[in-house]
């Protein structure tokens, strides 16, 4: 009975610290993949729009960032629940280490978003639901960052991260749902489960430019974690034997 | 129950309280959260009296006025129930045109027109190229014509029947 419960096993830092290095690479490479084929599509491929030309393009960035800035927080929000309610070491470990990439996704966004919305909308910035939110969780982010920074104690750093993450998550379906809530000058989404209203290829770009964005953010997610991992775990004998074993 | 168990139990609790508390500050601030306003609000008295507010709709077909200097403007923007007049002197986005959306900061003035400090053009959510818009377009078109052929021709069907 000892391999019943094989998927808990990589839940030991000892145990993921090599499984992330050697996904690292393959998840860099099927970014790089995913990411050309996305730019390809997106910028030589897909036909001019309608009513923005050649402006719209910016879509196949603004999109994918605002999806996986959200999406990263899900993910952090998900680890922080686990590692109150089970009290796991790698939960905490996780959540830092998505969170650099979370607010570079929110940042991008919103940088993006500004550069948008100067040509089309005639504004870099309103104070729209849409766009408030999305800066909100900008801020969620550092805020997670600065607050797990303060405290020196790894454990109650996680803590105190855990449950800022699980009041922040709030925000997520304000930001997603904040077009159809109010009146908002950011547009209604284009594509969700059931309808897409972008014409075929540039819905293609922008999916391939998605999947990309998701490889890469699990790429540096798993960097960072061993990072992590090798830090608040130096004391304990698998870092000392791995350190020992570079060393020779 | 195991102790895990109450914290997931706790954790499911305490997100529930928040999203609740949430929503109730949410719904409370309602009207401070839209960006602008309607013309049909603003017939029923709810735009706030002398403040600077936006209003936001379509640009009505053949309204937009440009004065010699070019960049004096009269516009309608209608929620195709109420009108209202919006005069703006500025530069207008690229995307600003009739029948769009669009969204105007300003003030009420005692005639009963908008005076407008900032117009924003507000797009849809729809990507495609200028042939498939065109296609859509058209078919558009024909159904419309088709459709007042069809009420054109109804009266006179009676008679020919007979």
């Amino acid at each position: 009975m000892k391999d019943r419960f094989n998927l808990y096993r990589f839940a030991s830092p000892a145990t993921f610290y090599p499984l992330a290095g050697a996904l690292t690479p393959f998840f860099f490479a099927v970014a790089a993949v995913f990411g050309l084929a996305g730019l390809w599509l997106g910028m030589l491929v897909a036909p001019t729009d309608f009513q923005q030309g050649e402006g719209y393009r910016i879509i196949f960035i603004h999109v994918p960032a605002s999806w996986m800035s959200m999406f990263i927080y899900l993910i952090m929000a998900g680890w922080a629940a686990i590692g109150l309610a089970f009290n796991t070491r790698l939960s905490g470990m996780m959540a830092q280490a998505l969170a650099p990439t979370g607010a570079l996704m929110a940042f991008l966004s919103l940088w993006t978003g500004a550069l948008w919305g100067k040509p089309m909308w005639g504004a870099w910035w309103v104070w729209d639901a849409r766009l408030t939110s999305e800066l909100i969780l900008l801020f969620l982010y550092i805020g997670y960052m600065a607050l797990t920074a303060a405290i020196d104690d790894a454990r109650r750093a996680d803590k105190a991260g855990a449950l800022l993450l699980l009041v922040g998550v709030v925000n997520i379906p304000i930001i997603y749902f904040s077009v159809q809530w109010w009146n908002t000058l950011h547009q209604g989404s284009s594509v969700n489960l059931s309808k897409s209203s972008m014409a075929t290829t540039m819905l293609w770009g922008m999916l391939l430019m998605a999947m990309c964005f998701w490889m890469y953010s699990i790429a540096v997610a798993f960097m960072r974690v061993r990072t992590i991992m090798l830090e608040r775990e130096r004391n304990t004998e698998w870092v000392k034997t791995l350190l020992a074993g570079d060393e020779k | 129950m195991k102790s895990r168990h109450k914290k997931l139990a706790l954790i499911g609790g305490a997100l529930a309280i928040i999203g609740i508390i949430a929503a109730l500050v949410l719904n409370a601030l309602n009207s401070n959260i839209a960006l602008y306003i309607s013309p049909t609000d603003v017939a029923a008295g709810k735009a706030p009296q002398g403040k600077v507010f936006r209003i936001g709709g379509l640009v009505k077909e053949g309204s937009i006025k440009r004065q010699a200097d070019g960049v004096t403007i009269a516009f309608i923007i209608t929620d195709t129930e109420k009108d209202i007049t919006v005069n703006y002197k500025g530069i207008l986005p690229d995307l600003f045109k009739e029948g769009k959306g669009a969204v105007a900061q300003g003030k009420m003035t005692a005639d009963g027109t908008f005076s407008a400090n900032e117009v924003l053009a507000k797009h849809d959510e729809n990507y495609m190229p200028p042939e498939a818009a065109q296609a859509l377009n058209d078919a558009s078109n024909r159904a419309a014509e088709k459709k007042a052929g069809e009420s054109a021709a109804t009266p006179a069907k009676p008679g020919a029947s007979y």
